[in-house]
């Protein structure tokens, strides 16, 4: 049948009206285009592990209409991320997985960057520390090791990841306020860092849980204190001491894993990244994925979150003041 | 071991769909091996979302086949046209593209992948036989033992000589300078970056081999007048099995070849120095040691034996230790404990079915590959028919593409064209480009062996020699590095003096 006049108008006038519709009334923002979800972070590490997680629960629940793409870009202690994002002003479609590189690397380097650059938009977790030590050793408790640490005359070597990074920065708390001195040792990744503390090559590490657990399962590392105000309770964990507990001093810290997008990201978009990070959240392999890894839920969105934004920063730049990890 | 966990392997990759999984596997991986840059890591983190929906073990037979593919797949573009597909297949490039340049790419590409398959049965062999053991063997390497395999690979490699030592040593150095831009893992600072942000990130080596191979070499041919004699290739669906007929006389380079990348797989970053190593100790062993370099076919095999080796071998200390043996491994660990599995040393235990179907899947894995990818070396290799003129826009575009997928940055694509300027140069000028593509992969990891070293014993150098794996491999790399010295002495000792005619060879 060929279209007569009168349907002809009736489908300009609906087209046009279409057209004239308020542009996705609240909330009503979708993905358009596949989201890229940026790792400042190599291959396999923790961020690494989380956003791949994320991107597959999204795609094994369908919790985006379109596909997350993710990206490393580790180059310069995850600068390079950082700065990629930040040139992409306005972007709905790009998000960026944070860890404490987001302070620690433009404090450290020099890198014309800040977390106020990005839109903030949720708190996922906050990963937890602990000191490890080899089974073998004879050191039970924080305090023997700390003793021992103190009579060989800082000849005992602490392993970490990384540079003037989380590790070291809780190193360098441990030894100022238990007046130790510790051969600090970098490595690129926490995994190596747990491999050589089995090996014998260094004395102890500051590992994060899921780093080490399964050396510590099969009875190779032994862990003596969490670096948190509270005991981690998954029945796993529960009986380590915290640091207070086990040598009185309150070095707490823990780490950041939160997500973030686009400088001046539209408010829709942010709102839509909510509600899809938290079906995300809610999901029952995420849970377990936290559980696994002994990490802290945390979720924490909107001003909340970036008030705690900015006592971590405030936080990181006491620590490595004190530490003397500032660019010169 | 236990037999019976291998045969409950067996059980698990035998399934049909578990087949199935292995040849789309590897299927996809040897287009991803072809593309240089792309490489297995990315392809099998592009991947790995959608293994959420399956169970692990078919899961994991699908990275895996993938990485296998990756494996087999990277010689091809080496051989036909000089550009390494990953890291570990440059050392194939020395041999294999002057072969398919002289029409003889079907037999280059025969020798690569049966090389590879035996390399890769070499390794489960041991996997199989020892895995446990050989977890613990591992453990014994830290940073002084690391150093002192770096320090092998290179006195292996430059003790070969050949060529104007001034002009290798120049070539080394300019590969250490350009290893040293970007972070300092050790101290956290920025090095030789002058304030530029885009060099924060260091020159990616897969760009900087693309660049120095495959656009260095096409500015060649262009300036040669555009003529690739690889046309002349005699397409025979024979020569499989004539280029068999020849190999078991290398037995010798195989045997090497799979103990070197055994060996140096199974610790992390250990493919690339395994074929680089394997290829300097099949010249030095060689009675031909000048036609390396020229297409000689060993000049295939010993590379690509020791690299599909170690490839095989990097599985082991992912699943035994947590800890990958290279990047493809790092993320297939994530993988891991995505579907709820705990890498590291529980996992034999607590998981037979998934850990014995995975080595099972090697095996069928890897036999399906060579399979496959022997069918089609006669199509591989009709690629180098097609006309110049129409063949380089399309080699430079997946160059660019190669170099532009590492980091999804353009940047790298104007390094790319920066380092085959640099490739043309150093063809012209006879500088040999080996021992600047072997400090720029390794001169990262050297550095921070090292320099961890060194922290841990308070900047004493005796660490090297009192530890007693590091003390051993370090007396060899000695022994290697004096060499030529040494053997130069004794026979000015044997004979009168006597025009230093001695080089024929040619720095590959």
């Amino acid at each position: 049948m060929r279209p007569t006049r009168g349907h002809l108008a009736w489908l300009i006038t609906a087209l046009t009206l279409w057209a004239l519709l308020p542009p996705a009334a609240h909330a009503a923002w979708e993905p358009t285009k596949p989201i890229e979800l940026v790792i400042p972070a190599g291959t396999g590490g923790g961020a690494d592990q989380m956003a791949r997680l994320i991107a597959g629960i999204a795609e094994k629940h369908k919790l985006s209409p379109r596909p997350i793409i993710v990206v490393n870009k580790a180059g310069g202690a995850g600068a390079e991320g950082f700065l990629y994002v930040k040139g992409k002003k306005g972007d709905a479609h790009t998000i960026i997985i944070t860890l404490s590189n987001l302070f620690t690397t433009p404090l450290h380097t020099g890198v014309p960057f800040s977390w106020k650059d990005l839109t903030p938009i949720t708190r996922m977790a906050l990963d937890q520390f602990i000191l490890w030590v080899n089974a073998e050793t004879p050191y039970k408790t924080a305090k023997e090791y700390l003793a021992a640490v103190k009579e060989k005359g800082g000849t005992m070597k602490m392993a970490g990841t990384g540079s003037a990074q989380e590790d070291q920065i809780i190193t360098i708390l441990l030894e100022q306020s238990q007046g130790v001195k510790f051969i600090y040792v970098p490595f690129k990744g926490g995994g190596e860092v747990c491999v050589n503390l089995v090996g014998n090559h260094v004395d102890s590490t500051v590992n994060n849980p899921i780093e080490c657990v399964s050396h510590w399962k099969a009875g190779r590392v032994r862990p003596l204190a969490v670096f948190d105000t509270a005991r981690i309770p998954d029945a796993d964990w529960k009986d380590i001491p915290t640091i207070k507990e086990a040598i009185g001093a309150d070095i707490n810290y823990l780490m950041l894993r939160g997500i973030f997008g686009t400088p001046d990201m539209p408010k829709e978009a942010v709102e839509w990244y909510q509600g899809f990070l938290k079906k995300v959240y809610d999901s029952p392999e995420f849970k377990e994925y936290l559980s696994r890894g002994a990490l802290k839920p945390s979720w924490l969105t909107g001003s909340d979150y970036v008030s705690w934004l900015q006592g971590a920063e405030q936080l990181h730049k006491d620590l490595m003041t004190k530490g003397g990890l500032l660019k010169k | 071991m236990g037999f019976e966990n291998l045969l409950l392997g067996f059980q698990v990759a035998l399934q049909p769909h578990n087949l199935m999984v292995a040849v789309v596997g590897i299927a996809l991986g040897t287009v991803i091996g072809v593309l240089p840059g792309l490489g297995g890591a990315n392809g099998v983190a592009i991947l790995l979302p959608l293994t959420f929906t399956m169970p692990p073990t078919s899961a994991i037979i699908l990275l895996t086949s993938l990485y296998w593919g990756a494996l087999f797949g990277g010689a091809i573009t080496s051989i036909l046209f000089n550009i390494p597909g990953e890291p570990w297949s440059v050392a194939t490039t020395f041999d294999g593209f002057p072969m398919a340049r002289r029409g003889e790419g079907g037999q280059a590409l025969t020798a690569a992948f049966t090389s590879s398959f035996v390399g890769a049965l070499f390794s489960v062999v041991l996997i199989t036989l020892f895995a446990p053991l050989l977890a613990e063997v591992a453990l014994k390497f830290g940073p002084p033992e690391f150093f002192a395999i770096q320090l092998l690979t290179f006195s292996s490699f430059i003790g070969l000589g050949g060529g104007n030592p001034i002009k290798s040593l120049v070539s080394i150095l300019l590969g250490f300078i350009l290893a040293s831009v970007g972070l300092d893992i050790v101290t956290g600072a920025l090095r030789l970056t002058f304030g530029v942000t885009e060099l924060m990130k260091g020159f990616d080596f897969i760009v900087a081999v693309i660049g120095l191979f495959g656009i260095g070499e096409i500015l060649l041919t262009m300036e040669e007048g555009l003529s690739f004699k690889g046309a002349s290739a005699r397409i025979n669906p024979r020569v499989v099995w004539e280029t068999w007929k020849t190999l078991p006389r290398y037995w010798r380079t195989f045997v090497r070849g799979s103990m070197i990348g055994f060996w140096m797989g199974f610790k992390p970053g250990g493919a690339t120095p395994a074929s680089f190593m394997s290829y300097a100790f099949a010249k030095r062993f060689s009675r031909h040691p000048e036609r390396f370099g020229k297409g000689e076919i060993e000049g295939v095999v010993a590379p690509e034996t020791a690299a599909h080796a170690a490839g095989v071998a990097a599985i082991l200390p992912m699943i035994t230790l947590g800890i990958p043996g290279s990047p493809t491994a790092a993320v297939m660990l994530g993988g891991l404990i995505i579907w709820g599995l705990q890498p590291g040393p529980m996992l034999f235990k607590e998981r037979p079915d998934f850990v014995w179907g995975l080595i099972a899947s090697m095996y069928t894995g890897n036999v399906i590959g060579v399979v496959m990818v022997l069918l089609f070396v006669p199509i591989f290799a009709a690629i180098l028919r097609i006309p110049f003129g129409m063949l380089t826009p399309l080699i430079v575009a997946v160059c660019a593409i190669g170099a532009y997928s590492v980091h999804s940055s353009m940047i790298d694509i104007w390094y790319m064209l920066g380092f085959g300027v640099i490739g043309y140069v150093f063809k012209k000028l006879d500088y040999p480009l080996a021992p600047l593509v072997l400090a720029l992969v390794l001169g990262d990891l050297a550095e921070n062996a090292l320099r961890q070293s060194l922290i841990m014993s308070q900047g004493s150098l005796l660490i090297f020699l009192n530890r007693p794996i590091s003390g051993a491999i370090t007396a060899v790399a000695l022994f290697f590095f004096f060499l030529p010295a040494l053997s130069l002495g004794r026979r000015r000792l044997k004979a009168p003096p006597a025009p230093a005619a001695s080089h024929p060879d040619h720095t590959p």
